[in-house]
């Protein structure tokens, strides 16, 4: 572990959350109006795949992408745009906090049915086999996700044919307001049972940045030399409610103790505390660090504050690539 | 131009364009057995490798997504299901992904698969593998869907599906796969949406797909020697659709007959009446008719089936009515020679 790799996940983490709960904040004006899915709590497992990832690997993702897509290096303007609705959202408006898009940055896309993306990776990981890169494809995904039939399908294909698949699946405990235990039986490790389609997996503390750095760091090399897909399952934990800005450990689903534990195990304190106690990085390099990611987020939603609607006419495009002689529908 | 069957013209197809482009794929259930899926696909895996051709887990949804992602990375699949009912599976995959991918991406990038799908018929095929589900594809903006009904254009459409920026549903009717025809060598494309004009004629305006197509060839020559012309239209293209070709010969004929494989309620045949009686309202002379499967589900046991089909007897009658007027259509019963739940003797199952 090298400092510039502590604080280059401190930063990042950093920045995530402080765009998630800048959009949490604004969300009450109205705006913002689309559904949307924050990832406060969760920043460490984005954040370390992100860095470990190479730029010219590619990612794809679910319903709380914003993370995924940001610590890809997906542009924050073009998100924040697209969250308002804008058309110079990443998906021109098209498709709001759900469906995000950077190709430049290898997030190949995000969409909003649970498991939907899973095939598209490993699709992408064949793709990569046919022509013989050594890129990486990155399927994020959550803890129902390896509920979902497809996932299942897609592991099986992905180990029969060696794809270069990372599958990061972040185990938050809830699906919306659904607990594991009457979705999954009890005492289940997600990476046993995935392992036991025929891949290497593992799992660890979603909260601990460097350490989910280190681990698919490694899983990455492995998949890169050419050993087939792999799968990390991170324990993590959400901070608000499964869709919108608020707390809801108020509704009976899930109690205060228990977030207040989560809470206590967050993974950005935990990291800054580490580095700083090191001396790997200063108190003062941590407010240079939040003065820098204040002004980036507040530009950026500047930025998508101006920009344009979409013209209404711009709903009746991008249905079918428009080099392709009209056909007579309309 | 040599003659070839419908299967060997798919499988002409599929053979071009993985010669003109490195990146098409050809995968699906059986795609590299001994059969090739009635000969479609066979010879391909030898002449093109594994990693372009190649059978796949019973994974329909999930292949359809692996589909997807190798589009969205370059390269142009083609999927096949021996039966469109297995496809069902992939619905999700199909709809959420391949028919959305450009439209909410803000038109960042399409999806150029091919997802071939069989319709099977007669020969006891029953509930789950006979469904003719056009209209369920057709009904989903993103989607192209197409009905090949001849040999040559089950080459030029298939090639223009494959080399497609967007997600192409090619239904192949199983009772074509031996129907013979004159197919032209080389890239022999026909342009998605454009129908083709089998017959002239100006009493009735004839409107089929795929299989029905065929029964309606037999139906309008009858018609002739009773002195009735039809215009019979094979629209090839389900979605899009070829709408000028349909409302400027209802125009001039004004009166319309749809014949649709599959289910008569929600049917593609219910869109193209409900388009005719509002755009050509004033030129209709009758009443626009249907003719497609009844409301329930194909049976196995033959004598289930016996009427279940719209065959070219009933189109004559159908005709005969909307001009008013009785036409003879017995003998074209006494004609066939072959059982009812076969295409010919050529086909003798099992599938």
């Amino acid at each position: 572990m090298t400092s510039e790799v502590g604080s280059q996940l401190l930063f990042q983490m950093r920045r995530i959350r402080h765009v998630e709960q800048e959009i949490a904040r604004r969300y009450g004006e109205g705006k913002m109006r689309c559904p949307t899915h924050l990832s406060v709590g969760q920043e460490g497992v984005a954040a370390a795949v992100g860095l470990a990832l190479l730029p010219s690997d590619l990612a794809v993702s679910g319903h709380r992408a914003h993370a995924h897509y940001l610590a890809k290096g997906g542009s924050l303007r073009a998100m924040l745009a697209e969250i308002y609705g804008k058309v110079d959202g990443c998906s021109r408006g098209k498709g709001g906090s759900m469906h995000l898009i950077d190709e430049a940055a290898g997030f190949m896309g995000s969409t909003a049915i649970v498991g939907g993306t899973i095939p598209v990776g490993v699709g992408l990981a064949y793709g990569m086999k046919c022509k013989r890169t050594d890129q990486v494809s990155c399927v994020f995904h959550g803890d129902a996700a390896v509920e979902t039939g497809v996932f299942f399908e897609s592991v099986n294909f992905a180990v029969v044919k060696k794809l270069p698949v990372l599958f990061v699946c972040e185990n938050n405990l809830y699906s919306v307001y659904s607990p594991l235990r009457v979705r999954q039986p009890e005492g289940r490790s997600i990476a046993a049972m995935a392992g036991a389609l025929g891949m290497s997996t593992a799992s660890g503390d979603g909260n601990d940045a460097l350490g989910v750095h280190a681990q698919t760091t490694a899983a990455i090399a492995a998949i890169r030399a050419g050993h087939g897909p792999r799968l990390l399952e991170f324990s993590t934990y959400r901070w608000l409610e499964h869709c919108g800005p608020n707390f809801d450990n108020d509704i009976g689903y899930r109690s205060e103790s228990e977030y207040q534990d989560w809470k206590s195990l967050e993974p950005i304190g935990r990291l800054a505390s580490a580095l700083i106690a090191d001396g790997r990085v200063t108190s003062q390099e941590v407010a240079q660090m939040d003065e820098r990611i204040r002004r980036e987020v507040d530009e950026a939603f500047e930025f998508a504050e101006a920009s344009p609607f979409p013209d209404p006419s711009d709903a009746y495009t991008d249905l079918h690539d428009a080099s392709v002689a009209a056909p007579a529908e309309a | 131009m040599p003659v070839k069957t419908f299967a060997q013209a798919i499988n002409d197809a599929l053979s071009l364009a993985m010669e003109l482009d490195p990146g098409v794929l050809c995968y699906g259930l059986g795609v590299d057995d001994p059969k090739g899926v009635f000969g479609t696909t066979l010879g391909l895996q030898e002449r093109f490798g594994e990693d372009r051709v190649f059978d796949m887990p019973t994974s329909e949804n999930a292949m359809t997504g692996i589909g997807i992602g190798a589009a969205l990375y370059g390269m142009r699949p083609v999927m096949t299901h021996q039966r469109l009912d297995f496809a069902l599976l992939s619905m999700d995959q199909l709809v959420n992904n391949a028919a959305k991918w450009r439209f909410m991406f803000g038109g960042r990038r399409g999806v150029p698969i091919t997802v071939r799908m069989i319709l099977g018929r007669g020969w006891g095929q029953g509930p789950t593998h006979s469904q003719n589900l056009q209209a369920w594809f057709a009904h989903v903006p993103g989607l192209k869907v197409v009905m090949p009904s001849t040999a040559e254009d089950a080459k030029g459409l298939l090639l223009s599906s494959i080399f497609d920026p967007d997600p192409v549903i090619f239904l192949e009717h199983r009772w074509l796969h031996n129907l013979r025809g004159e197919v032209p060598e080389g890239d022999c494309r026909i342009p998605l949406g454009t129908s083709r004009k089998v017959r002239e004629g100006s009493d009735v305006t004839i409107v089929a797909m795929s299989y029905m197509t065929i029964e309606a060839i037999h139906a309008v020559s009858h018609l002739e020697e009773q002195g009735v012309t039809c215009d019979l239209i094979d629209l090839r293209s389900i979605r899009p659709l070829d709408w000028p070709a349909v409302t400027a010969s209802v125009r001039r004929t004004g009166r319309l007959l749809v014949l649709d494989s599959g289910n008569l309620t929600g049917s593609v045949s219910g869109e193209i009446v409900a388009r005719v009686a509002s755009d050509c309202w004033t030129e209709l002379r009758a009443a626009p008719q249907r003719l497609a499967m009844p409301e329930y589900p194909e049976a196995t046991s033959p004598s289930l089936t016996r009427g279940y089909h719209v065959r070219a007897e009933h189109i004559v009658d159908k005709v005969g009515a909307l001009l008013g007027r009785p036409l003879e259509s017995a003998s074209l019963q006494k004609q066939r020679t072959h059982p009812h739940d076969v295409p010919g003797d050529w086909f003798a199952g099992p599938f």
